[in-house]
Parts: C-alpha cells; sequence; structure tokens
C-alpha cells in the first residue's frame, strides 16, 4: 500500500539481500539456528546466541503481539506510533503501527505485518488484526 | 615557556600558570595507600586487589561552564573553556595534562581536539557511549591512573544543540532494519515507560515527582534553564509528547559542557582541594541482542552498578548522595531500581512524595536541578552528574541542597537509546 510518508530505502548487503528480496514477495524473513534452534532477528550469519554459522531462513508467520509502544505526537510527516512487536516465532522487532487508530493500542495486542513502499524493497510495518 | 618534561625528576613546567604543582612524574610513581575511612576500615571488598581501581584515582579538578546557550561561540572553543576551567579549579596547568579523554562531542575527534587545545599527551580514549560516555571515562582515567598510564587525566564534553543541528546518531548493521521507524530519545524511552507501567502499575504522577524533585532543586541554581518549581499536577498537564512521557518528563537542550581533572592520590594531596576519590565502577552494554526475550524494564545498570558496589565494598544504603542521569524522568525511576536502591516495579513509590529531595526525602538526587531542570550539555548528561557529586562532596553544593555529611556518592548514568541499544556507567565516589 502506498503511503503519504517517504520511508528510506534499504541499502542491503550480502547479508540480508534474501530478506530484502523477499519483501518484494510480501514475505517476512526471520534467520534460525540449526545449531541452537533458535531464532533472531535481524538477521545475522552467525548466530548471536551461539555463534555457529548454520543459520538458516525461516518465513515467519507475520504475527505477533505488541510489546510496547510509543505514539510521537508531533513530527515533520505528523504523528506515528513505534513499538517493538514479539513475533510468534519469539523474536522481537522495532517496527511502526500503521493502517489504525495509534490512540487505540495496547500492549498485548494482535498485529500481524504489511508492507510500506520505498524506492527500493519495501519494509515490514504492523497493524492491528 | 619550555615544553613540559616528564623525566623522573624534572619539574613540570606550567607556562602563564602559578606552579601548582612540582616533580609531578616522582609523585605519580607514589603507591596510593588506599586509606579508609574509619567507619568502612573492616569493609573489605573482593575486588580490592592490586587490579582494582578502588582509591587510586582522585577527581581534582571540575568545571561545569555556565552557558546555557553559546551562539556566539564555537564547540572547540567550550571543550578549551571547560577544560581551562577543570585546571583552574584544581590547581593545575595545562601543561601537567598526560592523559586525555573525549567523546563523539569533541570535533574530529581526540586526534583534532588534542591539537587544537595544545596537549601532549601519553593516554587517550574517545569512547563514546553516548551521554554516559564521561561516567566510562572516569573509569577508564581511573584504570590508567592505576596502571601508571598517565597521572594527570583531562575529560571534557562540549556542544550546541540549541544553536545548531546535532551528528546524526552512527548507525550499524542494524539500520536498514531501524531506521524507518523514526526512533527518537522521547519515543524510544516512551516505549520503556509503556512497559513499565504495564508491568508494575507504575503511574506518570509517580514519574511526575522525579521532575517535581529536580525542580525544587534548581531553584537554587542561578545557572539552571528552568528554575522554577514545578507540581506532579504542572507535569501531567504539560503537552504529551511521546506516550506517556509528558513534555516536563522531558530533559533540557542546552549549549554548554564541562570538564574533569582525574589524578593520581600523590597528585591530589599535593593539591589546596578537597579530596574525593574514585573506589569502584562498572560499566555495561545491553541490546536487543537477536531480540530473544526482549525486556524494556531493565537497563544495562542492573550490570554495571554491582560491579561498582561490589569494588567500592559499599552498599545504596551507605549512599548519601545520587547523581542519575535524567534524560527523562524514567530512566531516573530504572536506574534507582537497576542500582539497588528500591525492588524492581518499586521505583514509582520510592520516588513519590518528594523522597528525592534533599532535605525532604531518604535519598537526595541531581541538587544542581540536573538534566531535567538545569543544564543537559549537548544532549550528554554524564559529565554534569559527576560534577555535582564531587560539589556534594567536597561541600560546594548550594548550602540549600547539600547533603550534610556527604561522604559517599555514586554518579550514574546511560548513554545511547535505553530502549534499544545503551550503555550504563557507575562510580562510586567518596571523600577522603
Amino acid at each position: 500500500m502506498d503511503s503519504p510518508v517517504k520511508y528510506p530505502t534499504p541499502k542491503g548487503n550480502p547479508e540480508t539481500t534474501k530478506f530484502w528480496e523477499a519483501t518484494v514477495e510480501g514475505k517476512l524473513l526471520i534467520k534460525r539456528c540449526t545449531a541452537c534452534g533458535e531464532a533472531h532477528y535481524f538477521p545475522r550469519s552467525l548466530c548471536p546466541f551461539c555463534f555457529s554459522d548454520r543459520t538458516v531462513w525461516e518465513q515467519s508467520s507475520g504475527e505477533g503481539e505488541i510489546y510496547s509502544f510509543s505514539l510521537m505526537r508531533k513530527s515533520a510527516s505528523g504523528p506515528y506510533a513505534i513499538g517493538y512487536v514479539t513475533l510468534k516465532e519469539g523474536p522481537s522487532l522495532l517496527t511502526n503501527f500503521v493502517d489504525c487508530d495509534m490512540e487505540k493500542l495496547k500492549i498485548g495486542q494482535k498485529v500481524k505485518v504489511v508492507f510500506k513502499t520505498t524506492d527500493g524493497a519495501p519494509l515490514p510495518f504492523f497493524t492491528p488484526v | 615557556m619550555g615544553p613540559s618534561l616528564r623525566g623522573d625528576d624534572e619539574i613540570v613546567r606550567s607556562g602563564g600558570y602559578p606552579l601548582a604543582c612540582r616533580n609531578i612524574s616522582s609523585l605519580a610513581k607514589a603507591v596510593p595507600t588506599g586509606q579508609k575511612t574509619p567507619e568502612r576500615a573492616n569493609k573489605k571488598s573482593p575486588a580490592e586487589n592490586e587490579l582494582s581501581i578502588k582509591g587510586k584515582a582522585y577527581i581534582a579538578g571540575i568545571f561545569e561552564h555556565p552557558t546555557r546557550h553559546a551562539p556566539d561561540k564555537s564547540t572547540a572553543q567550550l571543550h578549551a573553556e571547560v577544560a581551562k576551567g577543570a585546571l583552574e579549579d584544581a590547581g593545575l596547568a595545562k601543561s601537567d595534562i598526560d592523559g586525555y579523554f573525549c567523546a563523539g562531542d569533541a570535533p574530529g575527534g581526540v586526534m583534532a581536539m588534542a591539537d587544537y587545545l595544545g596537549l601532549k599527551v601519553r593516554h587517550f580514549d574517545s569512547t563514546d557511549t553516548g551521554g554516559c560516555s564521561y561516567i566510562v571515562h572516569l573509569g577508564h582515567a581511573a584504570e590508567a591512573i592505576a596502571a601508571g598510564k598517565c597521572s594527570i587525566a583531562l575529560i571534557t564534553l562540549a556542544g550546541k544543540p540549541r544553536t545548531g543541528p546535532m551528528p546524526p546518531r552512527p548507525s550499524g548493521a542494524e539500520a536498514d532494519f531501524e531506521a524507518a521507524y523514526g526512533a527518537t530519545t522521547h519515543n524510544v524511552y516512551g516505549m520503556c515507560a509503556m512497559r513499565h507501567m504495564h508491568e508494575f502499575g507504575t503511574t506518570s504522577e509517580q514519574l511526575a515527582w522525579i521532575k517535581v524533585a529536580a525542580s525544587h532543586h534548581a531553584q537554587h541554581n542561578p545557572h539552571a534553564m528552568l528554575p522554577e518549581v514545578v507540581t506532579v499536577e504542572d507535569v501531567l498537564n504539560s503537552p504529551m509528547i511521546a506516550d506517556p512521557l509528558h513534555r516536563m518528563d522531558c530533559c533540557v537542550v542546552t549549549d554548554g559542557g564541562g570538564a574533569l581533572i582525574v589524578t593520581t592520590e600523590a597528585v591530589a594531596r599535593s593539591l589546596n582541594k578537597p579530596k574525593v576519590r574514585m573506589i569502584g565502577h562498572g560499566e555495561a552494554l545491553k541490546g536487543p541482542r537477536g531480540s530473544k526475550d526482549l525486556d524494556l524494564t531493565y537497563s544495562a545498570g542492573v550490570w554495571s552498578g554491582p560491579k561498582a558496589f561490589e569494588e567500592a565494598g559499599v552498599t545504596p544504603k551507605d549512599i548519601k548522595y545520587a547523581s542519575i542521569y535524567d534524560s527523562f524522568t524514567i530512566t531516573v525511576l530504572m536506574q534507582l531500581e537497576d542500582l539497588g536502591f528500591c525492588k524492581k516495579g518499586e521505583g514509582g513509590k520510592f520516588v513519590a512524595d518528594g523522597n528525592l529531595i534533599s532535605g525532604v526525602g531518604k535519598l537526595p538526587f541531581n541538587t544542581d536541578g540536573g538534566g531535567l531542570c538545569s543544564n543537559h550539555p549537548v544532549n550528554r548528561g554524564g559529565m554534569t552528574k559527576i560534577i555535582e557529586a564531587v560539589r556534594q562532596l567536597r561541600g560546594e553544593a548550594h548550602p540549600k541542597v547539600q547533603v550534610k555529611n556527604c561522604d559517599l556518592a555514586i554518579a550514574h548514568g546511560t548513554g545511547g537509546l535505553l530502549g534499544i541499544r545503551h550503555a550504563a556507567s557507575t562510580c562510586i565516589l567518596e571523600r577522603v
């Protein structure tokens, strides 16, 4: 969905190319370590927990719940709601809550991923279910 | 005027200044005795060994720039002015300095800054962990002094966020995954406050008490940017900036700076100032680290604090005065819990009803008015935390806020973004 806000274009790098290729297809990827079994975000080649290089891409359900948030009342691009979502798969990620009544956001609320366009790969955002 | 000489028996020249301290290098070799004050003489710290900084470094000079708005000065000039102020406070000369510490606010970094100031040093450190950098530097300066790497260290902070734009915060591998979401100090600390309220029932009224206490102290500080006493209602009625933080939950933005001189026991004893020394230091980093088990209700202070207390051989109950970095009210509340002044989740009750007001409550904090009311130079509050702690220990705080028999203080801060990735540094300071 187009947004009136101009979001920065992800620069990408060899370590994260697959992540950005997936957002073009509307998929949110996380990394999971096959050595220790833990999932993490943002993606690294080496597991940040056990430091194994046996990390693999995994498609997230894109579903999770709000861990915390704050409504920024004023900014150059208008009010926005920043927060952390804890994905069903475990990792949490920093995001904005969009396409919703920001005044009604609550910790614990169920949300799902939506993608917003940039001049390059789309970026993941979340909206209440 | 000749150069500073640093041979074993040579006199350190102090061009333009009275010769404050002779035979600096031989003094620096004197082994600190680490004498204890009688009431703590029988407490042994497990960290008290030859590798500990305990009792080995003294804060001999402090200076807080009186300005809060400096459109007519350069940033480098402010660094020089605070350095000069701290040297004059200590009674030392620029040529005495053999160690220099600065952070990201120093234009061009440590090489450019040392050159501008005309320093010739044998030890330097430009660790940048945001607002707590200077509390980190104090710890690192103590380590360097304990190891004989330098004997008179200068630490400076200065800048002008009110006058011009600040350089962007440097980003790392996370940039593509975070930059678009507009994290600012306000909303990131807001997220911490929101979660703290959710888990522990902390209220906006309780947070407001932190600002109220700071304002009670600021009224006595002629340099404070916001000297008016405010009430809990004033805070709650101020505009919401980033839920749940109101404008009065936020610190001020000021031009200015500050500096410290840190030295050996032998040099400190040769100077005409009350003796204030470091007896414990801890530092730590915290970030999402792969975002497993994200928990915004505690900071890296849970690690830096206990390390510092262990090294010092004291507990939070022993502390007479606390300088706690107050970028926002929630910063103070979380740090008080993390440092062990109260249990996790009970910070709201602890700060309420004036408990942080000097002469009223049990734990006088930020008696200069802190970042919330007095000064927050360069959006980096660590330096002024140390300076007010030293004033308290020297008995040089404003008489209306001076803590009686203040012989043990803490200076603690976080830097970076509390709710994303940040550092914490804790220093325990003692009047000898």
